[in-house]
């Protein structure tokens, strides 16, 4: 079946099966690899995208489901210069492997949309469908924060 | 992991929906949020040949406070009703549970109503809503009707709809009087499913009897459990610690918790006692106007 | 962020103490790592594993037509295929033996006993489901104890072996310590099980094998934290010449010990490849990653102390009983069978220690690795920190105040450990002390006096660990025969920029930053102008790679010996250009100068471009070199953690409300990467104090093979830590570091079950095994047996 996407503003079509998982279509379809896959059972959040602004695991949604929808990944943070998020992960040690990286930029992206200065609990709360073997997360929820901070401050 | 092939549909309408889900029937399976079906599908656990998708029917993604109830459609997702003021207005026990649902993405893209239809016995929405006396209505080309919750909820992943039926809507009976609830859960992190956990709800009368109550449990039986014995214990009464003491042992007597990796039954039982005493107390203190 | 180094070069030159934030950062950032997954080659086709559903069984037959027949499906390969090209066994790590592809039978759930080729991994899936295998089940032997008294043989195919026993190993003086027990004034005793764990890093493993028909050229990009030993491995496993094998390790999604062996699915993936000419993938599930890759742990303990009536401890007695599983494949150094689990003896200083250890085949995936973790040093730690708390508890005196009553004394090193150890370094009374004062241990214990004994108890833990890593010095140390040496190539061109290589590889910890920051120091070449090269065997000095803590230790004093190499050679060079005597000038960073007259100066980069443009007759042009560094001794980091819990009684749940973490890993290069490695250390330690394991049923059916039932913390369970260092150098690391990544995991768990037992010891509570589930904390409460 063909399917119509728009990933970070371009609208993708491709011709798939129905069974084909969104994050196929965008690793293989598309061959944009930042959306990672580290689980077979919806836990670890590596796969994560924003659907329609709202961030969901793309591993465990149909891409024929997404047709028509907008999709963005962590190659359309950057937007002529590198995103707050893409900064403050830098700058605070916000990772270290780096596999789990795009899906807490994400899920940072729409937490700040709607709580720009949100507390330690409160990011970690938001992260909390995202796994991090590396970090301890100590350093993800302070990239957030920071990330917070830069956007309102400007 | 790679799910098996399906046909695939996707109606523009409810009718279309219905249309192609009586015409499917056994060989159909209607695509929610996908948050329980797609993993286990994934898993190669389950493998339906044809999945009519209804995440266009965008008008039923709807929370809302109707005559008498708290309507939630069928495309409403967990997220909706997080933090939503009709539902805390309406049912402090599912506004409660709510958060414990799953983790933040998941709730993001599950439906209520597709959690509520799977019936898993580990499952929190169900024990939501047999502790507040929910229904759901079910809708197929030849009508609708509408469901006690506890009719509703048959056995493990079995519910009563017939072929031909999806659920379309579950409604929450607003509260006559000052009402409380919770629904404690004990999981071992986020996204896991409960080791136990239990919902209670509270209607007090304006002499500060209770009016009605309600005590569900997951995880601990087949199915979700609603504990009617401990419910009419509490019904007329002036609450009190010992009230909720004794409603507590109830509960953990009648549930049936397997032994496992969670912990032994002894223990499960244990936890329900303690949980729904706790439970008790915290509906009490939100229906009596303290913060809960 | 605190820093007791003092830098001696600016924060642009970045040298050792500067918080360099990572170069490799942008490609991660923006989505652009280059993981094992990402990579698609020309014509590449997909390989899925079928595995055994059973734990132990004959294999009577193997039916895959119909999966032969299906479009899509360009081979199926089997266990009797690959013994035609004699690959239907492989070496593990430890010498043994272990199935690619199953042929006689399946010794574990999970095992690889087909696989399939295909255009599609969706179609490779499916196939899978058509392949019919017909088994005659076995008993199924799920504890090592079973294994040692059932007449059942898991590995009955393995000549000369006539029981399950894998190895038996010992270390020690048994008699010395037989005389301190002899004479003890009280003897304190555990048994404990540290049970099955694994480093399920968010990367699964895979690779891409893609062997070129015409010339023979193997290339295979591989999850692998060793791609050096792993090329030689493949050389010797498949007989193919090495220099045709190409191994490329590009980015790795974590690592923790899991990407240390080579597992049967690329050994098939690289026969598929050959036989079929076209590039093969395959990337496991994490399902197949945590039932049938590398496991950590599975160590059953029992432990004594010798104490006299000083409350001194005397001796120890500590014996091992592993759970191997189905093949001994322990990634260790060869001489040690029970990895480095004799630095048993920990922080304290008694002269008489006997270890035996012995290793039981079971039906379970095969591994042993070192998750996050030096050759069982995790184990070892966890077992004295217990016991020394134990210790403490039976006495009825303070933990902390019985473990600084006994510890070594920072006076004593180097110390000789009473199990063949030369410890370089360390103040542990400073680390307890720092520690203490942080956490306000003195407060936490009067509060704990003061508490309601029907509320939440409070419990606080201590564990003041000792580490040995950066294996290793090569008269002891080698994996497979490989000595365990690690080197470093720097060239550095006419402009002054410069590429380092080597032989160790990141999975994380941000090598391309840290060993810039040695060049940097040694050199005074800015560390962004220095590029790092790993993980590709054709462009890169040969290594061990990266696990064990041992990149800093020994990868980073390679770093700086070749760096000091080409000072050298700059010395030279700088004497021709300022027409003075090499002896008459000095050094200061970044620049030669002649003594006495610091303005008649060359830095290092006017002394690059003369080495390209105006060497002296006689000398040979160029910068650069190579250095193979092999450690005279182990490093031994070191540290106190400090966690303070509260019990819930009703449910048996314990929070983590307050934790210090005291770090001493000698000199600290970068504080931020150093920061980051603890923070992730400690968290792991949680998971595996808390909720992370895998057990099995009685039929060996695997419990805990996937993230919804092996569990794994989000950032809400995680505690909040609070971080302190000292900093004790090594006195034979040529910076002065010790290596960090993996002690917050060897001394951590024991921190947070000392914690636990301390709330429930009034309750007459001594003993809970990880992970301390609310279940087992509930049932040593109330006197149920809860088992598992």
């Amino acid at each position: 079946m063909k399917v119509t996407v728009t990933i970070n503003g371009t609208a993708q079509t491709a011709d798939i099966e129905p069974r084909k998982l969104l994050v196929d279509f965008i690793r293989t379809e598309l061959g944009m690899t930042g959306t990672h896959i580290g689980c077979d059972t919806t836990s670890c959040g590596a796969c994560t995208v924003l659907l329609d602004g709202t961030p969901i695991k793309s591993c465990t949604m149909f891409a024929a489901s997404a047709d028509g929808h907008e999709v963005q990944t962590v190659e359309g943070l950057k937007n002529g210069e590198l995103h707050p998020l893409q900064v403050s992960f830098k700058q605070n040690h916000g990772l270290q492997c780096g596999f789990c990286t795009p899906g807490m930029m994400l899920v940072g992206k729409a937490l700040l949309e709607s709580n720009p200065s949100p507390t330690d609990d409160e990011v970690r709360w938001a992260i909390s469908g995202n796994l991090c073997r590396c970090t301890g997360y100590t350093n993800i929820v302070k990239s957030i924060q920071a990330a917070g901070a830069a956007i309102e401050g400007n | 992991m790679y799910p098996p092939a399906f046909e695939y549909w996707s109606p523009k309408s409810l009718d279309e929906a219905l249309t192609k889900i009586q015409e499917l029937g056994h060989d159909g399976r209607v695509l929610a949020g996908g948050q329980s079906l797609i993993p286990m599908m994934k898993l190669r656990l389950a493998a339906p040949a044809n999945l009519v998708d209804i995440n266009n029917l965008t008008d039923l993604a709807y929370v809302r406070a109707d005559n008498g109830h708290l309507a939630i459609g069928a495309l409403a997702r967990h997220a909706d009703v997080v933090d939503n003021d009709h539902v805390k207005t309406i049912s402090p026990t599912m506004a409660s549970a709510a958060p414990w649902v799953a983790d933040p993405l998941v709730r993001n893209r599950g439906t209520v109503a597709g959690s509520i239809a799977h019936c898993d016995p580990e499952g929190d929405w169900n024990s939501v809503m047999l502790a507040v006396g929910a229904s759901v209505v079910a809708t197929s080309t030849s009508g609708q009707r509408v469901i006690p919750i506890g009719e509703f909820v048959v056995d493990f992943f079995t519910n009563s709809l017939v072929e031909g039926e999806m659920v379309t809507e579950v409604r929450i009976p607003r509260p006559t009087g000052s009402a409380g609830g919770a629904y404690l859960k004990l999981e071992r992190k986020i996204g896991d499913y409960a080791t136990a956990a239990v919902a209670t709800f509270l209607d007090l009368a304006s002499d500060g009897t209770i009016a009605n109550a309600g005590v569900a449990l997951t995880a601990v039986a087949s199915k979700n459990l609603k504990v009617v014995e401990a419910e009419q214990m509490l019904i007329g009464q002036t609450p009190s610690p010992e009230l909720f003491a004794d409603a507590a042992a109830v509960a953990a007597a009648a549930c049936d918790p397997e032994s496992d990796v969670r912990g032994p039954a002894e223990y499960k039982r244990a936890v329900i006692n303690a949980y729904t005493k706790r439970g008790l107390a915290k509906a009490l203190v939100q229906a009596q106007g303290g913060a809960s | 962020m605190t820093t007791t180094h003092d830098p001696i070069t600016t924060f642009e030159v970045g040298g050792v103490g500067h918080s360099v934030l990572r170069k490799e950062d942008d490609r991660f950032v923006q989505g652009a790592g280059n993981y094992v997954d990402d990579i698609v080659l020309k014509g590449m086709l997909h390989m899925a594993i079928l595995r055994s559903p059973v734990a132990h069984a004959r294999i009577l037959g193997i039916d895959a037509s119909e999966a032969e027949a299906m479009e899509g499906v360009v081979a199926v390969v089997t266990g009797a295929m690959l013994e035609g090209y004699n690959l239907a066994w492989m070496p593990t790590l430890s010498g043994d033996t272990q199935a690619v592809l199953a042929t006689d039978k399946v010794r574990y759930q999970g095992q690889e006993v087909a696989a399939v080729i295909a255009t599609d991994p969706y179609i490779a899936k499916d196939a899978l489901g058509a392949i019919f295998v017909d088994y005659e089940e076995l008993e199924a032997i799920t504890t090592p104890q079973q294994s040692l008294t059932t007449e059942t043989l898991i590995r009955d195919e393995k000549e000369g072996q006539t029981d399950n026993v894998a190895y038996t190993w010992e270390a020690g003086d048994a008699a010395i310590t037989d005389a301190a027990f002899a004479a003890a004034h009280r003897v304190v005793s555990l048994e404990s099980h540290y049970p099955r764990s694994h480093p399920s890093p968010l990367e699964t493993c895979g690779c891409v094998s893609d062997v070129n028909p015409i010339t023979g050229q193997v290339t295979i990009y591989l999850t692998s934290q060793a791609p050096h030993a792993h090329r030689t491995l493949f050389a010797l496993v498949a007989g193919l010449p090495e220099e045709k094998i190409r191994i490329i390790s590009p980015d790795i999604g974590g690592g923790f010990g899991n990407k240390v062996p080579i597992y049967p699915g690329y050994v098939v993936a690289t026969a598929a490849s050959l036989v079929i000419g076209k590039p093969v993938k395959w990337v496991e599930s994490r399902s197949e990653n945590i039932i049938s890759t590398g496991f950590g742990r599975d160590y059953h303990m029992t432990g004594s102390l010798a104490l006299d009536e000083n409350n001194r401890i005397t001796g120890m007695r500590a014996a091992i009983l592993s759970d191997q599983g189905a093949f001994f494949a322990d990634a260790q150094p060869t001489k040690f069978k029970a990895g480095l689990f004799h630095i048993c003896t920990g922080s304290y200083d008694f002269g008489a220690a006997h270890v035996t250890a012995k290793g039981a085949f079971t039906n379970k995936a095969p591994g042993g690795v070192a998750y996050r973790c030096s050759f069982r040093v995790t184990e070892a730690s966890y077992l004295i920190e217990r016991l020394a708390d134990k210790a403490a508890h039976e006495i009825g005196m303070d933990p902390a105040e019985f473990r600084e009553l006994n510890f070594i004394k920072k006076e004593q090193f180097p110390y000789h450990s009473p199990t063949g150890f030369v410890y370089d370094s360390g103040d542990y009374h400073g680390a307890m002390t720092l520690a203490k004062e942080m956490i306000d241990y003195d407060g936490w214990r009067e509060k704990q006096r003061d508490q309601d004994p029907n509320g939440k108890l409070i419990g606080i833990g201590i564990a003041s660990f000792t580490e040995v890593v950066g294996a290793g010095p090569s008269k002891d140390y080698d994996i497979v025969g490989l000595k365990m040496f690690d080197s470093a190539e720097l060239r550095v061109h006419p402009t002054g920029k410069a590429i380092l290589k080597l032989g160790v590889k990141s999975q994380g910890q941000g090598h391309e930053t840290t060993f810039a920051q040695i060049v940097a120091e040694e050199l005074g070449i800015a560390a962004n102008d220095i590029k790092v090269i790993e993980g590709d065997t054709d462009n890169t000095p040969y290594g061990l790679g990266t696990y064990a803590s041992r990149s800093t230790p020994v990868g980073g004093a390679a770093t700086a010996m070749v760096a000091r190499k080409l000072r050298e050679k700059a010395r030279k060079l700088a004497a021709h250009l300022l027409e003075a005597s090499e002896d008459d000038l000095e050094w200061e960073v970044g620049k030669f100068s002649v003594k006495g007259s610091p303005e008649s100066f060359v830095t290092i980069q006017d002394i690059a471009f003369a080495a390209y443009t105006n060497h002296p007759e006689g000398m040979e042009a160029g910068l650069e070199g190579v250095h193979y560094y092999d450690p005279p001794n182990m490093t031994y980091p070191f540290g106190t953690y400090i966690v303070v819990v509260e019990v819930d009684q009703d449910d048996g749940t314990w929070e983590v409300v307050d934790m210090v973490a005291v770090d001493d890993c000698g000199v600290r290069i970068n504080p931020m990467i150093v920061d980051g490695q603890i923070t992730g250390g400690l968290t792991e330690g949680f998971a595996k104090a808390n909720m992370q394991w895998i057990s099995f049923d009685d039929a060996g059916n695997c419990i805990g093979s996937n993230f919804m039932d092996y569990l794994v913390p989000t950032a809400w369970e995680t505690p909040r830590f609070k971080l302190g260092e000292t900093v004790t150098p090594s006195p034979h690391h040529p910076i002065g570091a010790k290596g960090v990544g993996e002690s917050a995991t060897v001394g951590s768990p024991a921190a947070y079950v000392n914690a636990v037992v301390d709330a429930l010891w009034s309750r007459g509570v001594t003993n809970i095994d990880m992970p301390v589930l609310p279940h087992r904390v509930w049932g040593a409460l109330n006197g149920v047996d809860v088992k598992p």
